[in-house]
């Protein structure tokens, strides 16, 4: 097939040996290695790729590079789909398959076109004006827009592909690989430097690659490759090639997406598609280049209108005449090489306009005439005139420097309309790094002034035009960059053509009554939009921004943000400065979700951590609850089984008979050190210093505000050295406060601590028959009720493994806490469950735990613990120590802990003794009252008591309604529940505390 | 992400850290002696600083020691770092 009407016999940087087909909304094509999607697309003579985000205009290609605001294509089918691309950064493969997007049902026939015709009750912010009633509707209104102004579709799939990340440092970071880029790069590698070198294209070059410059007499290109050559040579370089760098962070870090197999038609085996570098560099050098400026005309969106560098791209680069007959637009010297380039590359140049009343330099003058191409100055652009492509222009002659055009209008017949309105230097990452830029009246543009990070400009970006100049910066700032003294920096070689761009700005043409003209192409903004935010008082650049949504779109603005503020500035009678540009912020261009995520996906989104025993639960047909980052079992269901009678009949085996549950998760702090008990009564509530070794205490931790923190046992295994423990929740938390008040506020204490969490398999062993079980197993100690009292500390060992013994309870039955090395923990987990055997040993999970000790009235961090009660609330009001300095002692004087209304914790059963009491629920005293409803109070743990055979609850209660007996309501507004309650003691079972002592 | 320097281990980058609060609270050494006032403002008030701040960070996935750092909060620049219970008032002693 030969449909490649507009290519080239000869010349570009395509492979013209390997064809490659592809497909375009299904119709298929042919192209050649090298091209864009766009260049291969312009090659078979398809303009229209797109309609736009708000009026559904047809449009077609109007940049070559990451500028483009058009030619968004989706890509790839099924799993792999991926919308919103640049048809002019999509490398072409083999089979590539691509559709337009934003039209409905076809590109050709646009249903939502129509919003072209309704346009003029589609004016700047008209969702904010039409939408606003009644405000209930606005989901309704949403969905309809969503789908009315959209971009392409999101895939459904799970995306197939690997991302990955890596890290690096660098002493130089150059972005950009053009002439000034490959100059700085050059040059900071001689002197010794680490140098990475960033570029989104496949090959290096720049703006080079669409050029005929000549550099010592021989094509650029040349000089390219041998500097490339140069820098693939050294070690100390890093060459990224299509690396996007979007982002400028704190401390010079650069993020760099890295497509490694985008250009692929699947990644290889093993291979990640893309991937995000994230590189702290000691200083970069932006030389990040210059985009071309549109000029702002009627129509001047139409397919064929093309920005004049990227038509000159097209014909060098790639071989494709961009249109049969070309009229160009320009306000400086640039677009007179394009149209000497595009008459080369046989494209009928029929007329170039040129708003400067005084025309091009000499040089460009002749350049056109040796060309034989017609030249008038001092004229514009009024209109751009077809329907679905430019058919031609309508131009007439600039009445002064405003850009109103009177008197006579002339036609020319053209499918090219090239435009040049100056330049803009990418200064994107710039500002990103938090730079300041300046207005540079000369060329009507934003240049990088001083930023607080170690980065430096290089090339067009910092303003230079010339060649010569280009290159020469990228040396000068490379060398400084990598530290090369001057005496020893390259010579900058000679450069044809060597001009300057001598832009005088244009920044809007007008003529009565001739059309859109606009602004953002992407966003669909034009300059009437612009007026008509003026006139509604939107004059700051950021309302202006937020209002039109001028910029906003994935290009970030790149062709429309100068030509929107200077439209504005001239609206307001101020000077561009005055009214400054807005901030660039990351990603500079659009960067897939899978890069940013790599390798945290699914499975392994966060780390799981489990216990030394987890295959003994696993085996044993646990299901399993998560605790941070914890797997824990919740209850071990047998077969046939529900979960709620699991739950009950392991609950009910350790208060009858015995049950072990695995407490690994606990924290555990090894503290050691001369003040160390000094320490830990300056860190807890109450006392430590009369603690007898081989006894453990509990112990509760406040904040400096004076609320309970975080509870826990501590042993004091040593003279000076105790072993703690924290909850599972806190457990991080809490070994950083510590270590905060060990280095921060008593450095003078002796105290040396380190976690030892992981270290430690913990179980406890609980229920009446607790200790027969223990003392079948336990060697090397004395485990009778005399030799390991309660709360009582011993070592022994179990199956030949060392263990520590303590004697305390969380169930309120005889318990005891077995901590041994990490590794035996399998081994002492099964040893006791196998000595227990003939007494009906289970194992529980936490749903049984949980039961046990809301039975007990034992409080938990995060339901009684939250943050909002104090010792007393809790009724541990004796444990607090009178004498001596702790955390959050001062504060126990605020009045508001002595205010007689405060929360005391509680117990609650039904009335009728078998209602659960709703989770979370409000106490209230009256159940059927109007609102505003006194709160007394609130549910903080509920569960069924297997054991007592009701439901009961938990609960923090006023103190003046919280005495024994007292009937109150629990209810609930989401469940829509109310309970009849009566308040009773916290501790439903064994209060007086025989049973752990036994 | 900032690049901080701990003063044991060197150039590190933030995500190793946890931020601290403001490193120029001191506890009163006798909360007793002290109004409550000044316990009020030594528990709940903090300076909200437009320029160089100093602040404690935990060098949490690191070497787990606690640091003083002087950190500009306009431009980010951190000029230096210090082991904390030391400090620059330590340091200058």
């Amino acid at each position: 097939m030969s449909g490649q009407v507009n290519r080239l016999e000869a010349g570009g940087l395509i492979d013209r040996s390997r064809p490659l087909e592809f497909s375009f909304d299904g119709r298929a094509y042919t192209g050649y290695a090298g091209d864009t999607l766009a260049s291969a697309l312009l090659a078979n003579d398809v303009r229209l790729l797109g309609r736009s985000f708000k009026y559904h205009r047809p449009r077609g290609i109007f940049g070559a590079g990451s500028e483009e605001p058009n030619a968004l294509v989706q890509l790839r089918s099924g799993s792999r789909h991926e919308p919103n691309l640049r048809a002019t950064q999509v490398e072409l493969y083999p089979g590539l398959e691509a559709r337009s997007q934003n039209r409905w049902p076809s590109l050709a026939f646009d249903v939502g076109a129509v919003n072209n015709l309704v346009s003029r009750f589609l004016p700047a912010g008209f969702y904010y004006k039409t939408f606003m009633w009644p405000p209930s509707w606005w989901m309704r209104y949403e969905q309809g827009i969503r789908r009315a102004a959209g971009l392409g579709d999101p895939a459904l799939e799970a995306d197939p592909d690997r991302y990955d990340k890596r890290y690096a440092h660098c002493d130089v970071l150059v972005v950009g690989a053009g002439a000034s880029g490959l100059a700085a790069a050059k040059s900071a590698a001689r002197g010794g430097s680490r140098v990475f070198l960033a570029d989104e294209h496949p090959r290096l070059g720049g703006g080079l690659l669409g050029e005929r410059a000549r550099i010592d007499g021989a094509p650029a290109l040349d000089w390219v490759a041998s500097v490339e050559a140069e820098l693939e040579d050294r070690d100390n370089v890093r060459l990224l090639r299509r690396s996007s760098v979007f982002g400028y962070y704190d401390h010079n870090l650069i993020a760099i997406a890295e497509r490694r197999a985008d250009h692929l038609p699947v990644p290889g085996p093993k291979q990640s598609r893309q991937r995000l570098w994230l590189v702290r560099a000691q200083r970069v050098v932006l030389a990040t280049g210059a985009i071309e400026r549109p000029l702002v005309f009627a129509a001047n969106d139409l397919p064929g209108v093309m920005l004049a560098s990227a038509a000159r791209s097209y014909v060098n680069q790639f071989a494709v005449r961009p249109g049969r007959r070309a009229v160009v637009f320009t306000n400086n010297d640039s677009a007179y090489t394009a149209a000497a380039d595009l008459r080369d590359g046989g494209v009928d140049v029929a007329l170039v306009l040129d708003s400067r009343p005084e025309g091009p330099a000499a040089s460009q003058r002749r350049l056109l005439e040796e060309a034989g191409i017609e030249c008038l100055t001092g004229h514009a652009v009024t209109k751009a005139l077809g329907r679905g492509g430019v058919h031609g222009v309508e131009y007439g002659p600039l009445q002064n420097g405003d850009g109103t055009v009177a008197g006579m209008l002339h036609r020319a017949e053209c499918d090219l309309l090239c435009v040049s309105g100056g330049w803009n230097p990418t200064v994107h990452l710039f500002s990103q790094s938090r730079g300041s830029l300046r207005y540079d009246p000369k060329r009507g543009a934003f240049l990088p002034a001083s930023s607080p990070q170690a980065v430096s400009a290089a090339g067009a970006v910092a303003g230079a035009e010339r060649l010569s100049e280009c290159i020469a910066s990228g040396l000068e700032q490379g060398a400084a960059a990598g530290g090369v003294a001057a005496g020893e920096r390259a010579k900058v070689p000679d450069c044809e053509p060597d001009t300057e761009a001598a832009t005088k700005p244009l920044w809007s043409v007008s003529v009565a009554s001739a059309g859109k003209r606009f602004v953002d192409l992407q966003n669909d903004v034009t300059a009437e939009d612009i007026a008509l935010a003026v006139r509604e008082s939107y004059r700051s650049v950021e309302h202006l921004k937020r209002y039109t949504t001028l910029g906003m779109g994935t290009d970030q603005g790149r062709t429309s943000n100068v030509n929107g503020l200077a439209i504005l500035a001239g609206l307001r009678g101020d000077e561009i400065p005055k009214v400054g540009t807005t901030t660039f912020r990351p990603p500079y261009t659009p960067v897939t979700l899978g890069t940013l995520a790599g390798r945290e996906v699914g499975a392994d989104f966060a780390p799981v951590r489990y216990t030394p025993m987890h295959s003994f639960h696993e085996a044993a047909g646990a299901s399993f609850t998560t605790a941070g980052q914890w797997l824990r079992p919740e209850c071990y269901r047998r077969p046939g089984e529900s979960f709620i009678d699991a739950v009950n009949r392991e609950a009910k085996a350790v208060r009858e008979g015995v049950g072990l549950v695995d407490v690994s998760t606990l924290g555990k702090i090894d503290l050691q050190g001369r003040d160390v008990a000094a320490f830990l009564e300056r860190v807890y509530c109450n006392r430590w210093a009369n603690l007898k070794v081989g006894r453990c205490r509990y112990g509760i931790m406040l904040r400096e505000d004076g609320f309970a923190f975080d509870d826990g046992t501590t042993t004091r295994i040593g003279e000076h050295r105790f072993y703690l423990t924290t909850t599972t929740a806190r457990a991080a938390q809490v070994m950083s406060h510590l270590e905060y008040y060990a280095q921060v506020v008593w450095p003078e204490m002796e105290v040396f601590m380190t976690s030892v969490s992981d270290q430690w398999a913990s179980m406890a062993l609980a229920g009446p028959r607790s200790r027969d079980v223990l003392s079948r197993v336990v060697e090397g100690c004395d485990a009778s009720n005399d030799g390991l009292p309660h709360l009582g500390y011993a070592e022994g060992t179990v199956v030949g493994a060392p263990v520590r013994l303590f004697r305390m309870t969380f169930s309120g039955e005889l318990a005891y806490e077995i901590h041994t090395p990490a590794d035996y923990g399998l081994a002492v987990w099964q040893a006791l469950l196998d000595a227990g055997k003939d007494l009906a040993i289970v194992p529980y999970g936490t749903e049984a735990m949980t039961v046990l000790r809301i039975e007990k009235g034992h409080v938990v961090v995060g339901a009684e613990i939250d943050g909002r009660t104090t010792v007393e609330d809790l009724g541990f009001g004796r444990m607090l120590r009178q004498e001596g300095d702790y955390v959050g002692k001062r504060s126990l004087e605020r009045p508001a802990f002595r205010d007689p209304n405060r929360p005391k914790l509680v117990g609650l059963v039904p009335s009728d003794g078998q209602t659960r009491i709703p989770r979370g629920a409000q106490i209230v005293a009256d159940p059927s009252p109007s609102p505003p409803v006194p709160m007394l109070g609130h549910v903080s743990s509920q569960t069924y008591s297997p054991n007592l055979e009701t439901p009961i609850a938990l609960a923090l209660v006023q103190a003046p309604y919280a005495e024994l007996g007292r009937e109150l309501y629990a209810a609930s507004p989401l469940q829509e529940q109310t309970v009849k309650v009566v308040v009773s003691h916290p501790v439903f079972i064994d209060p007086e505390g025989h049973r752990p002592r036994g | 992400m900032l690049n901080i320097r701990c003063p044991w281990c060197g150039d590190r980058a933030q995500i190793e850290f946890s931020y601290g609060g403001d490193g120029s609270v001191q506890r009163p050494r006798d909360p007793e002696g002290v109004s409550s006032e000044e316990w009020f403002e030594f528990v709940y008030l903090r300076e909200n600083a437009k320029g160089p701040h100093l602040e404690l960070w935990h060098h949490s996935a690191g070497c787990r020691r606690w640091l003083l750092v002087r950190r500009d909060t306009v431009s980010h620049e951190i000029d230096d770092t210090w082991p904390a219970g030391v400090g620059p008032e330590g340091a200058a002693e």
